[in-house]
This record gives structure tokens, C-alpha cells and sequence, in this order.
């Protein structure tokens, strides 16, 4: 057993090395293009993996997700809008709000606890139902968040392009950010907060009667992945530097919840598979949209292919792999480590030695 | 204007709106008491009712022969829906259903995109409903009249038909309990594929209905419409036909008293408060304004 945590350890442990290692290459020596896709992906696991927490692991099937990505990015973006810009951009902001411009580090925590505390407050009422229903009342959510960006002209610009976001988001911050979501995650769902979040999931009435408070579970499960989806909105803010509210809509909600199912709910390193997979495949697809040129024979281009594609591919997932590639299991890494089987299958002989009567 | 005639006038806008909400929210209670299936991917039902039209128009079909192939091909896409995608997870969870109506949404509205472009094109209003009845200072234009008297004959007939035809007997059989009346000898899958027919029928006429009112048809049409349907079926009660139905008018008319009674300053924001209203009323009357609430038995 602790050879086993131990080797996993070391695992991870090497694993973030080759990380680092991954990035650093990118980082000196890959293209542009790269470098956004890599960022991109990071982005994409800092969203899935904190709404696995609770779709996942609580069984809260959200979809209000890219609301709370929508108020860290414009909470964010607002507090480090350069002053000069301010005055040009949102004339109307509030005198404390025009004058200050925040660090990048703060206006992300910033724009992430404003989201923790309306998940907090609007979870309050949200997260008592269950089932479809809590899908559709976030997906009220999300459009009631849309409607006020869209109408609030002194604080978002409306439907207007909020632009000149100063682009701070590097690999880094959002690797560094990915990470970090990952182990919180991780380590929340491996302790007895995520043992009753669980519990709720599989059976609620069952968890009630052990003396576990259903809400509480999901409240917190909520309020964390707001909080993570507002850091996600807030890196990818300052990516993309300008940006309309329709970003936050139906299209990126479906992406994201696109890359939970198809890495299979309820498994961290599913998520992380879903987004790699639905990455790499999007970027695939979106290049072959430009035509593809065989030699022989020649592909016209077809916009929007891609989104087609997709949405095959899921109903495709939902069919026959209902829990996803993964199955809603986790990737062992210590398995990838040699030497660790034949420890393992030691063990389990002396185990099993033990246990037979000589 | 007096206040009166507001009144009536703002009644009369009401109904109309409320009438193509109660249409959209039958299909999708139809589906949704036998299947548990909320099936999001209903709105582009309209989508494809409203091309299909505007397609026939243009290559020279008289309006209504463009309107009764418009909603052909609402039921065609509603049917090959159920056959492609909903057939396969049938008595899945209900978030599986629901994600897969979503991915069915996002094929449909990229395969209009595809095929017809995104930039809206205009739906043009035929001669005979361009007109307006004007009486004692009221206006009331033509196509609000045929909403209003379609959505009235729809529901006549559709009662009929659910209350006295054997099919109808066997569709609310099965919204009641689909193993039961499996067991009873009903064909479920005829039962549903008529579901699905009905409502995908109706989606044809509010498409075509719609875009007259609207003047425009674009591909992601659809969004709308069908959040604003889900929200009439929820305040009926999820399921319940006479609920969607009465869902719908209320619909329409609290988005007319939020319109009138919002100070200006907030009525853009006026979908918002439809939702907040949706979220409560989810909260507090999941079974919807007629419903019982009693809660589920362990």
C-alpha cells in the first residue's frame, strides 16, 4: 500500500516534470499557432475538470458552467483595462473602478471570489433540485447572466466588443492555474468532502439518512467549479484581449460539456482526456475546413464541418460509451512506471499468502 | 388610444404570442410525459419548417403549398431525430437524453449554417396576411388572427384526439407509465413516433407563423423559442398537456405585464426575469402552477 502511494507519487511527481519539460519546449521553440492551441487546452481542463466536481463527482448536472467564466472574464478584464483605455472604453464605470487597474494575478482572484460568492448565493436556491431540472435551471442561469451583459452598457460595453484587455495570460499562468485545479480537485474528491459528494450522487436519500446535508455537498461543489471557471474566464480574457458576451453562450457551454461526456463524467483524468481528445480533433478538423488538398483529389472547404463532427461524435459517446472513453475510471499513472506491476503483483501474492490458512 | 383599448390590445398580443408558446410547449410535453426526453433540440424544428418554406417560395410554390411542405419537413427532421438519435438511449438517465438533444441542436443548426449561410434572410409576408383588422381604434394584424385561430382549432382537434382516439388513449397510457402500457399490448414505438410526429407538426406551423411575425429566419432561430416553450411547459407542469397548453398563455401574458409594468430602464431585461420566474417556479412548483406538490415517495 504505501509502496503503491509512494510510486504514484513519484509518478505524478515525474509527470509534472515532463510538464514543465513539454511547455519549456513549447514555450522557446513552437510556433504561434502551438502555443495558443497549448493555452487553449489549458484553459479547457481548468473548465472541465472543476465542473467534473460537480457533474461528475456530485451529480449536479450543471450547465450554468460558462456563466460564472463569463463574470470572472469581465470582472477581470474591467480591473485591468488600462486606465487611459477605461476612460475611452467605459465612461460610465464607477469612479473606484475607473481608477484603478489591478495586477493580473488580483483582478483573477478577484473576478474568481465575485463568482464563488454568486454560485454561493445562487446556488443557495439552485442547487435543491435535481435531475433535469437543475440542467435547465442553470441553463436559465447562464441565459439571465447573458441578458445582463448584454443590457449592462456601463459596466460590459453591452453587445458591443469589450476590447484592449491587456494580454497578460502566458502558458504559464494557465498551466501553472490548470495544475493547481487539478489537485485541488483531486484532493477534494479523495477526502471526506468528496466522499459525501459522492454519496449524494448515488443516492441522495441514502446519504441524507447517514447524516450527510445534500446541499452543503452541492454547495460547495458548485461554488468551487464557479470559482475555477471564473479563473478559466478570467486567463481567457486576457488570451483573446477582446471579446463579446455571445462568447459566453450556448456554443462554448456545449464545448466544454462536449469534453466532460466524452472523457467520462466522474473521472479526473477523463476530463483531461475529453479535452485533449476534443482539442486536438477540433483543431484537426477546423484545418481540414480550410480544403485538403490529396493530389489527387481535392476537398473544397467546408465551414462548420468541425461542429457537425462533433456533435456526431457525441451522440456516437452517449450510445456506446455512455461513461465516456474512460469509463468513468481513473488513469493509473503508477502503472505507467516500470517495475511498479511486478511490485504490485508481489504484494498481492503475499497478500493473498497471508490469508491462506498453513 | 384609451386605456381600455391598451388593454385589449395588449390582451390580443398576448393571446397571439401565448398561442405559438402553447404550440411549441405541447411537443415538447408530448414527448416529454412519454419519454422524460426534453427534447431542446425542438426549436429547430421551426428552423427547418421556416427554410423549408422560404426554399419552396423561392423556387416558385404558392404560400400554401410552401407552408404545408414546410411542415412536412419539420415532421421529417423531428422523426428522423427520434430514429437516429433518441431511439438508441431510450431509458437512458435524463441528463443523457437531454445532452444528446443538445448535440442533436448543434448538428441541425451547423447543417443550416452549412447549407443556407449564417447572416438572416426575410421571410416574406404573403398578401393575404400583409393586412391588418382595424375596429374601435384596435389593430390587430393578420397573423396574430391566424395564430390565434390556429393554436384554437390545434387544440380543439388535438383533444379529441387524445381524449376519444385509441391512439390517443395509448399515448397517455403511456405518459403514465410506459412498462404498464407496454405490458397492455401498445405499440410504445408507434406511440412515440406519433409523439414525435404531432409535435414536430406543430413546430412546422409555429416556424412558419413565427417567421411571418418576425419577418426573418435565421438558423439559430430556434434558441428562443424553445427555452420560452420549456419555461410554459414548466409552469403547466412538465408533462402535462392541458399544463403546456395553459403554460404557454401565461407565458404570454406575463411577458406583456413584464414589458408594460418594468420601469424602461430594465425591460431589455426582461427575458431575465422570465427565467427568474422559471427558476422559482421550479423551486416551488416543480409539478407547475395546476400540479399537485406533493413530493416523491420513497
Amino acid at each position: 500500500m504505501v509502496t503503491a502511494r509512494r510510486s504514484n507519487l513519484l509518478a505524478v511527481l515525474l509527470s509534472l516534470l515532463i510538464l514543465v519539460a513539454v511547455l519549456l519546449v513549447i514555450d522557446l521553440a513552437a510556433s504561434a499557432y502551438i502555443q495558443r492551441v497549448v493555452m487553449g487546452l489549458g484553459i479547457s481542463i481548468i473548465l472541465v475538470v472543476s465542473l467534473n466536481l460537480l457533474n461528475g463527482f456530485t451529480g449536479v448536472f450543471s450547465l450554468g458552467q460558462v456563466g460564472f467564466m463569463a463574470i470572472g472574464a469581465y470582472a477581470a478584464a474591467i480591473l485591468t483595462l488600462p486606465i487611459s483605455l477605461k476612460s475611452v472604453n467605459l465612461p460610465e464605470l464607477p469612479a473606484w473602478l475607473g481608477e484603478v487597474q489591478a495586477p493580473f494575478l488580483l483582478a483573477t482572484l478577484a473576478g474568481a471570489i465575485l463568482a464563488t460568492v454568486i454560485a454561493f448565493l445562487v446556488g443557495l436556491s439552485l442547487m435543491r433540485l435535481t435531475g433535469p431540472y437543475v440542467a435547465v435551471a442553470t441553463l436559465g442561469f447562464l441565459v439571465i447572466v447573458q441578458v445582463i451583459l448584454v443590457n449592462w452598457d456601463r459596466m460590459t460595453r453591452g453587445a458591443r466588443t469589450f476590447s484592449g484587455v491587456p494580454p497578460y495570460t502566458t502558458l504559464w499562468w494557465v498551466w501553472g492555474w490548470a495544475v493547481l485545479t487539478t489537485y485541488v480537485v483531486w484532493r477534494l474528491v479523495r477526502s471526506a468532502y468528496g466522499r459525501r459528494m459522492m454519496a449524494v450522487r448515488d443516492n441522495e436519500i441514502a446519504a441524507q439518512a447517514l447524516g450527510v446535508s445534500v446541499m452543503r455537498s452541492r454547495l460547495l461543489a458548485f461554488c468551487v467549479s464557479a470559482f475555477f471557471a471564473a479563473i478559466a474566464g478570467s486567463l481567457w480574457a486576457h488570451f483573446f484581449t477582446s471579446f463579446s458576451p455571445k462568447a459566453f453562450y450556448f456554443a462554448e457551454t456545449f464545448s466544454i460539456i462536449t469534453m466532460l461526456v466524452i472523457g467520462g463524467m466522474g473521472s479526473i483524468s477523463g476530463s483531461i482526456v475529453g479535452v485533449v481528445f476534443v482539442t486536438l480533433l477540433s483543431e484537426i478538423l477546423r484545418n481540414a475546413e480550410r480544403g485538403i488538398n490529396l493530389g489527387f483529389l481535392t476537398i473544397p472547404p467546408v465551414y462548420g464541418a468541425s461542429q457537425i463532427i462533433m456533435s456526431v461524435i457525441f451522440v456516437l459517446v452517449i450510445i456506446f460509451r455512455p461513461k465516456g472513453l474512460l469509463g468513468g475510471r481513473e488513469l493509473d499513472l503508477g502503472r505507467l512506471l516500470p517495475g511498479r506491476n511486478r511490485r504490485a503483483a508481489a504484494e498481492s501474492r503475499a497478500v493473498g499468502g497471508d490469508e491462506r490458512p498453513s | 388610444m384609451n386605456t381600455i383599448q391598451y388593454l385589449i390590445q395588449q390582451t390580443i398580443n398576448a393571446v397571439s404570442v401565448g398561442s405559438l408558446y402553447a404550440l411549441m410547449a405541447i411537443g415538447l410535453a408530448m414527448v416529454f410525459g412519454i419519454l422524460r426526453l426534453i427534447n431542446f433540440a425542438h426549436g429547430d424544428l421551426i428552423m427547418v419548417g421556416s427554410y423549408a418554406a422560404l426554399l419552396s417560395l423561392g423556387l416558385g410554390a404558392p404560400f400554401w403549398t410552401a407552408v404545408l411542405i414546410g411542415i412536412a419537413a419539420s415532421t421529417l427532421v423531428g422523426l428522423a431525430m427520434e430514429r437516429v438519435a433518441y431511439r438508441p438511449i431510450r431509458g437512458a438517465p435524463e441528463v443523457a437524453m437531454l445532452l444528446t438533444s443538445f448535440a442533436v441542436t448543434i448538428f441541425l443548426e451547423n447543417v443550416a449554417i452549412l447549407i443556407f449561410s449564417p447572416t438572416p434572410r426575410a421571410f416574406p409576408t404573403p398578401p393575404i396576411l400583409s393586412g391588418a383588422l382595424e375596429f374601435g381604434g384596435l389593430r390587430i394584424s393578420a397573423v396574430d388572427v391566424l395564430a390565434i385561430l390556429v393554436a384554437a382549432v390545434v387544440l380543439v382537434l388535438l383533444t379529441f384526439f387524445i381524449r376519444r382516439s385509441e391512439a390517443g388513449v395509448g399515448m397517455r397510457a403511456a405518459s403514465q407509465d410506459l412498462l404498464a402500457a407496454r405490458l397492455m399490448g401498445i405499440n410504445i414505438n408507434r406511440v412515440i413516433v406519433m409523439a414525435f410526429a404531432i409535435g414536430s407538426a406543430l413546430a412546422g406551423v409555429v416556424g412558419i407563423l413565427w417567421s411571418i411575425r418576425v419577418g426573418k429566419i435565421d438558423p439559430l432561430m430556434g434558441f428562443y423559442p424553445v427555452l420560452k416553450a420549456f419555461v410554459a411547459s414548466v409552469i403547466g407542469g412538465l408533462g402535462s398537456l392541458p399544463g403546456a397548453v395553459l403554460g404557454g398563455y401565461v407565458l404570454g401574458f406575463l411577458e406583456i405585464l413584464l414589458q408594460g409594468l418594468l420601469p424602461s430602464s430594465l425591460t431589455p431585461y426582461r427575458d431575465a426575469f422570465v427565467f427568474i420566474i422559471l427558476i422559482v417556479l421550479l423551486l416551488f412548483r416543480p409539478n407547475g402552477i395546476l400540479g399537485s406538490t406533493e413530493k416523491e415517495k420513497i
